[in-house]
């Protein structure tokens, strides 16, 4: 008897962890194969949780107010790269270059936030799809902004970053004057692995600023928007503004998350580091076990840890099994589409399920009702 | 009668109004910019006729994968962004083809042969998925359009081709990223009665082929498993109450979306040239989702007249504004007016209040 609960528990456990646990697996499988020693595995697991965390934890809020995977968390990570061009551009460097960049980026994501904020609440219900093609449309106007009227119409002045032509800026900026210089600053190496400490420090203040925004009116009230549009709307919660609050709140911290991975790059990919951004953070927070409307702050680091765990085996661990570096590559940019695939099909399948259920009560009920007449 | 008069006094700022609400603000302004830039084409010195035969054949190469987004919009499962798993059944069709020997006219004919029956099996496990999220069709398409090039990329390097054409030379093994289609299907559709004046050159046979299965679909359409289809999408519990097997019916589009794909992809290949493998057909569900969009479909609604108009335009789009802007601005802006207007009207469509996918 008692074998058969801890049995039920454990499959239901494995239920409802799948993804983490399948990640668990793949890392088990590949870590050996690969061959990478522990000390550069650590290190560059390091590295990339300062890296990515603070962009992923950008996508907890949306979630909270029931509006999905934020595709367009792409929208900050454009103000982000905006705000480092003009920075580099006026040769501000090191710690202020990087805090003036955030400033500046803050102007720029609360307005496309609100732009992409507008838009989602026209077209509720199916928000994600529209948040991914609003980060598409988006794209055109970056492109717009930074290769034609960037040098045109907007003054720079550094023809290092300039196209020949005298508008438009380059494939990549390079931040060399600014690369790592949160990372570096009270920097602790332990045993052969660096920590950025600084960088460890934001993203810590970041999650209890999150702990305590769920506790404020207007993380409540965004959790009741995110339950039930109809009954928050009838508890006299403005829907709508809170639905916009909780996606520019996201792009601006999107926003400064991209400037946090760009200072570790050192350089900026001019119009393709911000495309795949969002497909990444978005695999990384599932893999961590989170699904499309519930995710917490564990979720990010454990999904952080898994995902780029097998992001920096994969390849290596390809190429020992085929021959081929290239298998590897895909592999991994296959599971990153495979577990958002997955983890958006299980969230239909259940809420689905959760409606019939839900029918069927209702039914029971009035055939209850019905009897008693 | 109350009608007629109403439209008598109506005046013509109101008509207008109307019309350009029935019609979609955005649809007006990509429509007016185009015919902007057939009247700018002779003036900056870009051959009129060749624009014009550039737009014809650019359209006769994607019409039919515009026309594969029609059934599944008509039984309510909105716009197909999984259209690249209908394009691997194409891409398996067209290797596999050439891996057999089949050369010249008869390798597209083998290739469509070959190709429908991975559509079919792909499409109807794409239904038997659609069918279990429905509500959520097209994020979740667009996923499992992605994770299956992504996972075709594999595939490609692992899968054991050894026609010398199309495998990597130096290690005689893994497909190449672009297959020339020389000797194959190059042209095999648009050679055929092409007619040739002057500058300007129409591709009769493509337009031939698309013309058939456009008049296919639309007959299809009007048979009685056609209109189960309609009523599915329209209004699915009524369609229920009628006895349509509204699950069987939507299967029955998915599938038929892919194969269309599927052979679309092999009709743009014949058009262009070459096979393109890998991470190639990642973004072809976009194009064209907005191109039909742009011709007047909505994500409930969608006729054969949307799929000419809005190819139509969108590829007049493509090929004019590089031609045109340049000679009249010296400056390439076209990837970004592409762009700004397709995701635009995608963007459009998907706000517009419609009481299906529900």
């Amino acid at each position: 008897m008692k074998n058969k609960i801890t049995a039920g528990k454990i499959l239901s456990f494995v239920r409802d962890n799948s993804v983490p646990l399948m990640f668990v697996l793949i890392c088990a499988v590949c870590i050996p194969i690969s061959g990478f020693s522990w000390g550069y595995l650590i290190n560059e697991i390091v590295t990339r949780m300062g890296r990515n965390i603070f962009l992923i934890l950008a996508l907890l809020i949306p979630i909270m107010s029931g509006m999905g995977l934020n595709f367009g968390m792409t929208l900050g990570a454009m103000a982000g790269e905006i705000a480092l061009i003009l920075v580099s551009d006026w040769q501000i460097w090191g710690i202020p270059g990087v805090v003036l960049a955030m400033i500046i980026s803050i102007p720029i994501s609360v307005l496309l936030g609100a732009f992409c904020g507008k838009i989602l609440n026209m077209a509720k219900g199916r928000e994600m799809i529209t948040s991914y093609i609003i980060s598409f449309f988006m794209n055109g106007i970056y492109q717009l902004i930074v290769l034609y009227m960037m040098g045109s119409i907007i003054p720079i002045k550094h023809f290092s970053i300039k196209l020949p032509r005298g508008y438009g800026i380059r494939n990549t900026v390079s931040l060399l004057n600014m690369r790592q210089c949160l990372d570096n600053l009270l920097a602790v190496r332990v045993s052969g692995v660096k920590i950025p400490v600084l960088t460890f420090l934001i993203i810590g203040v970041l999650c209890l600023f999150i702990v305590w925004f769920r506790k404020t009116k207007l993380g409540q009230d965004m959790r009741a928007v995110g339950q039930d549009m109809n009954v928050a709307r009838d508890a006299g919660i403005n829907v709508e503004r809170t639905r916009i609050i909780s996606i520019v709140m996201s792009t601006v911290l999107a926003g400064f998350g991209m400037v946090i991975y760009l200072q570790n790059m050192g350089n900026i990919a001019t119009y393709s580091s911000h495309s795949q951004i969002g497909m990444f953070c978005i695999a990384a927070l599932l893999v961590g076990g989170a699904s499309v409307d519930k995710a917490s702050i564990g979720n990010v680091f454990l999904g952080v840890i898994l995902f780029h765990t097998m992001f920096i085996v994969a390849p290596k661990a390809g190429a020992e099994i085929t021959g081929d570096s290239m298998i590897g590559e895909y592999f991994r940019v296959f599971v990153s589409y495979a577990v958002i695939t997955v983890a958006l099909i299980m969230y239909e399948t259940k809420k689905r399920k959760h409606k019939s259920q839900n029918a069927q009560q209702l039914q029971l009920a009035q055939e209850e009702a019905d009897k008693h007449e | 009668m109350n009608e007629t008069l109403d439209k008598t006094n109506m005046t013509l700022r109101d008509r207008l109004k109307a019309f350009v609400d029935a019609f979609g603000l955005p649809r007006l302004i990509i429509a007016a910019f185009l015919l902007m830039l057939y009247i700018a084409a002779p003036i900056v010195g870009a051959g009129f006729w060749m624009q014009i035969s550039n737009t014809i054949n650019r359209f006769s190469w994607n019409a039919v994968m515009v026309l594969a987004m029609v059934p599944m919009i008509h039984s309510g499962c909105g716009l197909n962004f999984g259209l690249p798993l209908g394009i691997i059944s194409g891409l398996l069709g067209a290797t596999l083809s050439i891996e057999l020997g089949f050369t010249g006219p008869l390798s597209f004919l083998m290739a469509i042969l070959i190709a429908t029956p991975f559509a079919i099996v792909l499409g109807a496990l794409y239904g038997w998925l659609l069918n279990k999220i429905k509500g959520g069709e097209m994020m979740i398409a667009t996923y499992v359009g992605f994770s299956s090039v992504s996972f075709m990329c594999m595939m490609w390097l692992l899968l054991p081709y050894h026609s010398p054409t199309m495998v990597w030379g130096f290690s005689g093994k893994g497909l190449r990223t672009t297959i020339s289609l020389e000797g194959f299907y190059d042209k095999v559709l648009a050679n055929f009665l092409q007619i040739n004046i002057g500058s300007l050159s129409i591709p009769t046979g493509t337009l031939l082929f698309f013309a058939v299965l456009a008049f296919g679909m639309w007959a299809f359409l009007h048979t009685k498993t056609g209109t189960a289809m309609t009523a599915v999408g329209s209004n699915p519990t009524f369609a229920k109450a009628a006895g349509v097997n509204v699950d069987k019916m939507r299967m029955l589009s998915v599938v038929l979306s892919t194969w269309l794909a599927a052979i679309g992809i092999l009709v743009y290949e014949q058009g262009f040239g070459f096979i393109q493998l890998y991470m190639a057909p990642f973004y072809m569900a976009l194009p064209a989702v907005s191109a039909i969009l742009i011709g007047g479909a909505s994500v409930n609604k969608a006729s054969i007249a949307n799929v000419i108009i809005g190819t139509f335009l969108f590829q007049g789009i493509v090929t004019m504004t590089p031609t045109v802007m340049n000679n009249m601005i010296h400056m390439d802006m076209s990837e970004v007016i592409r762009v700004v207007a397709s995701q635009g009207m995608i963007l459009y469509a998907l706000t517009r209040k419609t009481e299906a996918t529900k």
